[in-house]
């Protein structure tokens, strides 16, 4: 027990640093280095409670796939620059926003939170038996069964944003040269080779 | 306070038992890769230092380590140094969950498929940070291709592996083996399997993918303005990677420790024996490839990630599951 609570205590601290360090570090992409310090050890904490699964989709989902977009999109984009301009320069439209936004969420965590305390016993009406199965087993039980809809309805939203974030992206640009696969590959020496007899002092017309 | 003492000493003592021989493995795989390389080009390949050459990965890291590390002015120093030692470590974690046997197994934890998954996932965090520190165009250039490569191919990889989970029904690296004593999957899923061992080539920059350190494009990559210990470091790590891949590709298709059959002469054969061929079998097959095909473009290589692997697989795997499901073969679980 000893060592659980050590262990314990040495992720929550890690994460809760990390998480401090992401809003506080100057540069953008230390922030978003301490923000993959901060999935790692969230995801270290699941592993510890029991929920090995779960740990190890955070690590593969966010730190393995998202938070390489993260890094991509910091990396690619000046983002450090605007940063500065909106604290040093004058007018700035994203902190009013940001401000009601992060309001909203605490407020929805106070919700939450405040639901766990006054009615415990959500909790404890999963009719599972949560001891003798592993957890991966125990979230396939329910995901495509009772939970079917809400899991289908989370794809759809998915493929929907997917699609969206295409159109977005996709524009149609005149005077670009595409590669067709098939004419490069069905090419062979009697198409794209042509043997001329050259006369002296005459030469060849190449586009005949 | 003993007893953790002791429990700590034991663990380090099998992490020690387990990291020595993969380092000294990584060490002879340069040397076979090499050599197979010079063989298929009518060469020698490395053949003076010790007995048929095979200390001279030995001769190469001593020289790396008297070589001077050289840290560009520009460079980003901590991620800089950071990004070889992410690299190597990641690459070495993951073989806690790889077993060699039914006993040897360092950590036999329940979802071993996704903690290797996650650990090869992770991989791309080495190359783009020396990629980004390095604070120069070809390593960033480099870096950006490579981290999409690999992104673009795990996703593939990931199907493959759900269609090995259809029929096993279980994360765990050992059953998954176990399952597999009757008939190899290799046998029912070898269109996986050969897409699963290109995947592999992409995910870990193996020639025709090596893309991210071409070097008639981009001199070296992410690794061109490393030097000395620390691209020594990189060069192990991506090995040690291979060498994971090759042990990922024999648990899922090749049945782990499994012998060929299981009839008298061939089963005294020890398991450990019959793991590390069959990862040396995979092995080999990486460097012919790395010898007998030219380059991939990058278009062509995205191309064949999203538009062929990724199709293929997903319509493999509602075969599989449809098949499973028709024949009411479904792995029942133990729950």
């Amino acid at each position: 027990m000893l060592a659980h609570s050590v262990f314990f205590y040495f992720f929550s601290i890690i994460a809760i640093f990390s998480s401090l360090m992401v809003i506080t570090s100057r540069s953008t992409i230390n922030s978003v280095f301490f923000l993959i310090l901060d999935f790692i050890s969230v995801g270290c904490l699941f592993i510890m409670v029991g929920a090995e699964f779960l740990g190890m989709i955070i690590l593969i989902v966010y730190v393995g796939a998202v938070a390489v977009l993260f890094l991509f999109v910091v990396m690619m984009l000046n983002v450090a620059e605007q940063k500065q301009s909106w604290f040093i320069g004058k007018k700035s439209t994203h902190i009013p926003i940001g401000l009601i936004v992060s309001v909203l969420i605490l407020l929805e965590l106070l919700v939450v939170v405040g639901g766990w305390k006054y009615k415990n016993d959500l909790m404890s009406s999963s009719t599972l038996n949560l001891s003798d199965i592993s957890n991966t087993h125990q979230l396939g039980l329910v995901m495509y069964t009772d939970y079917i809809l809400y899991f289908q309805l989370a794809g759809v939203i998915l493929l929907l944003s997917m699609i969206g974030a295409i159109l977005l992206t996709f524009r149609q640009r005149k005077g670009v040269k595409k590669q067709s696969y098939l004419n490069q590959i069905s090419r062979n020496p009697s198409s794209s080779i042509e043997l001329k007899d050259v006369e002296s002092y005459k030469g060849v017309k190449i586009d005949d | 306070m003993m007893e953790y003492l002791q429990i700590l000493g034991n663990e380090v003592y099998k992490i020690l038992f387990l990291l020595v021989p993969i380092l000294v493995s990584v060490a002879m795989i340069v040397w076979l890769d090499r050599r197979v390389w010079g063989l298929v080009q009518k060469r020698k390949g490395p053949n003076v230092v010790g007995p048929f050459g095979l200390l001279q990965t030995l001769a190469d890291a001593l020289k790396y380590i008297f070589k001077e590390i050289i840290i560009p002015a520009s460079a980003n120093k901590v991620v800089f140094i950071l990004a070889p030692i992410v690299t190597m470590t990641l690459a070495l974690v993951a073989w806690a969950v790889i077993p060699m046997s039914e006993e040897l197994v360092l950590s036999d934890i329940n979802v071993g498929v996704l903690y290797l998954f996650a650990v090869s996932s992770l991989g791309v965090y080495g190359i783009i940070m020396g990629g980004w520190a390095s604070n120069s165009k070809y390593p960033f250039l480099g870096a950006i291709r490579s981290a999409a490569q690999m992104v673009s191919y795990e996703v593939s990889i990931g199907i493959i592996i759900i269609n090995v989970l259809l029929c096993v029904g279980s994360l765990n690296l050992k059953d998954i083996v176990l399952a597999q004593q009757e008939l190899w999957y290799v046998i029912p899923l070898f269109p996986m399997f050969v897409i699963f061992f290109i995947s592999a080539l992409a995910e870990t920059n193996r020639p025709p993918f090596d893309l991210p350190e071409a070097e008639a494009e981009l001199v070296a990559g992410y690794q061109t303005e490393y030097s000395g210990m620390m691209y020594a470091m990189f060069w192990l790590g991506e090995y040690a990677n291979i060498l994971l891949m090759c042990a990922m590709g024999s648990i899922l298709f090749l049945g782990g420790w499994l012998p060929i059959i299981d009839i008298y002469p061939i089963n005294i054969i020890p398991a450990p024996v019959w793991m590390i061929l069959k990862i040396l079998f995979l092995f080999f097959l990486f460097a012919l490839i790395k010898a007998i095909v030219p380059r991939y473009r990058y278009d062509q290589l995205m191309r064949l990630g999203w538009k062929i692997f990724l199709p293929f697989s997903l319509v493999y795997l509602v075969l599989t599951a449809s098949f499973l499901f028709y024949f009411d073969k479904l792995p029942k679980g133990n729950f």
